[in-house]
């Protein structure tokens, strides 16, 4: 007990690190999802295409492979393509992989989650905006964007809590995140068992954490709706 | 990308495919093992059962593999009496505690598909089987299990491909399962990404032979509750 208290700190730091990861992710995965939702949903054949290789290819690799893919043949990429206008070679941050490969496997996830919900907001609503006069943009932003908010929140909550559990997998590629450190400090102290507990309990944490929030932000979104019960 | 490496270390890659495929089956079935029972008591509300396997399921849901994995490989050993019990033949063989890992982690997802499953069967089907005077535990084994087997063969292809991914995992733990091969070759020759884009493509296409044999499964088991287009 003694020693948990002592590295408390530590294990703060890479809670920190945990939480940063996945917030970051989550914004990149957003951008993505609506990126590739726009595509799915696109006139051109071009985008729909597009959109329909992103998804199959990135939901058929497990997202180690993606990580270790992106940290090591990323870093070899960019410096190609560096040297290829005459720049010096740069390090690709462990962070910086964690985030671009998590916000790209997630992203893919969203894109379905984004389209569904676009597609459950009923025509006569978009419809209804145009023949009302309001610009395309307005149409789109003021009576579309607060409906697939509602419809995709809950789809939303599904993938942050499977994002959040996916950043355990950064230690791999020696990011000193959570499971990196306690894993560390645990194997030092011959205390692997009560530091690995630990981590198990701040996973369970941050996912009741972002079930409350949540929870209160889909009731917000559907604020004004009758419930059937 | 050096495909002649690749292609001379092909025997690497078809153990990493075995070893792969080995531990999602195992995975997979005893998971299905733990969820059958599990997942009737949890639907039935069993007292103090339902709650306690509530636990495990929410414990193992809730954390990430990769940690489950680690508590078990590197964090038993913190225990004088497990190092001396008879179990440690097989705790200290990373197989077994990637196989121990990934079988309750399967278990837990699968007892939430299966109480689901369960909870929905039409209430029709147990009052026919009933009315018919079947014991109630033939009610159980011949209406209630079929029934809701099938219905849950969706959610557990889902299941079967998230365990294949997950699986990837072992390979941290020293395992030459196919990112372990991949990550062997890319250390042997010194490449950055040439053993990563094998591993990708492999799970890639066993990723949709999955998809592929649970489309057919779904269209044979399913057949009855197709709407006629």
């Amino acid at each position: 007990m003694g020693d948990l208290l002592r590295y408390a700190p530590i294990l703060l730091t890479g809670a920190f690190v945990t939480v940063a990861l996945a917030l970051a992710s989550l914004a990149l995965a957003t951008l993505l999802g609506a990126l590739g939702a726009a595509g799915k949903l696109a006139r051109r054949p071009l985008w729909r295409r597009l959109a329909m290789a992103y998804t199959t290819l990135v939901r058929g690799v497990p997202d180690i492979v993606l990580m270790l893919l992106v940290y090591f043949g990323g870093q070899r990429l960019l410096n190609a393509l560096l040297a290829a206008v005459g720049a010096g070679a740069v390090d690709l941050p462990p962070f910086l992989a964690g985030v671009i490969s998590i916000g790209f496997l997630y992203g893919a996830y969203l894109t379905e989650t984004f389209r569904g919900a676009y597609l459950a907001v009923p025509r006569g609503q978009a419809d209804a905006g145009r023949a009302l006069g309001l610009h395309p943009v307005a149409v789109l932003w003021a009576v579309m964007l607060p409906q697939v908010v509602r419809f995709a929140l809950p789809g939303y909550a599904n993938v942050w809590q499977v994002l959040v559990k996916s950043t355990a997998v950064v230690s791999v590629i020696g990011l000193e995140d959570l499971v990196g450190r306690a894993n560390d400090v645990g194997k030092t102290l011959r205390e692997p068992f009560l530091f690995l507990l630990v981590v198990l309990a701040v996973y369970l944490l941050i996912t009741w954490v972002s079930t409350l929030a949540l929870e209160r932000l889909e009731r917000r979104a559907a604020r004004g709706i009758a419930h059937a019960r | 990308m050096r495909v002649d490496l690749v292609l001379a270390n092909w025997p690497l890659f078809a153990r990493g495919v075995w070893i792969t495929l080995e531990l999602t089956a195992v995975a997979i079935a005893v998971g299905f093992l733990i969820a059958l029972p599990a997942g009737l008591a949890r639907a039935r509300r069993v007292p103090w059962v339902a709650p306690a396997l509530g636990a495990y399921v929410y414990l193992f849901r809730g954390t990430p593999l990769l940690v489950q994995t680690f508590l078990i490989y590197y964090g038993l050993a913190q225990f004088g009496w497990i190092r001396a019990s008879w179990a440690w033949e097989l705790l200290r063989n990373p197989w077994w505690c990637a196989a121990i890992a990934f079988s309750l982690n399967s278990g837990a997802y699968a007892t939430e598909i299966l109480r689901g499953a369960f909870e929905t069967t039409p209430r029709g089907e147990l009052e026919a089987a009933e009315a018919l005077g079947l014991h109630p535990r033939m009610v159980t084994w011949l209406v209630l299990v079929p029934s809701a087997l099938r219905r849950a063969l969706p959610q557990y292809g889902n299941e079967v491909v998230f365990m294949l991914h997950g699986s990837a995992v072992a390979s941290i733990i020293t395992i030459q399962d196919i990112l372990g091969a991949g990550r062997t070759l890319n250390a042997k020759y010194y490449l950055a990404y040439e053993g990563f884009v094998t591993a990708a493509l492999l799970y890639m296409a066993i990723t949709f032979l999955l998809v592929l044999i649970f489309r057919r499964l779904e269209a044979r088991y399913l057949r009855h509750l197709t709407v006629a287009r």
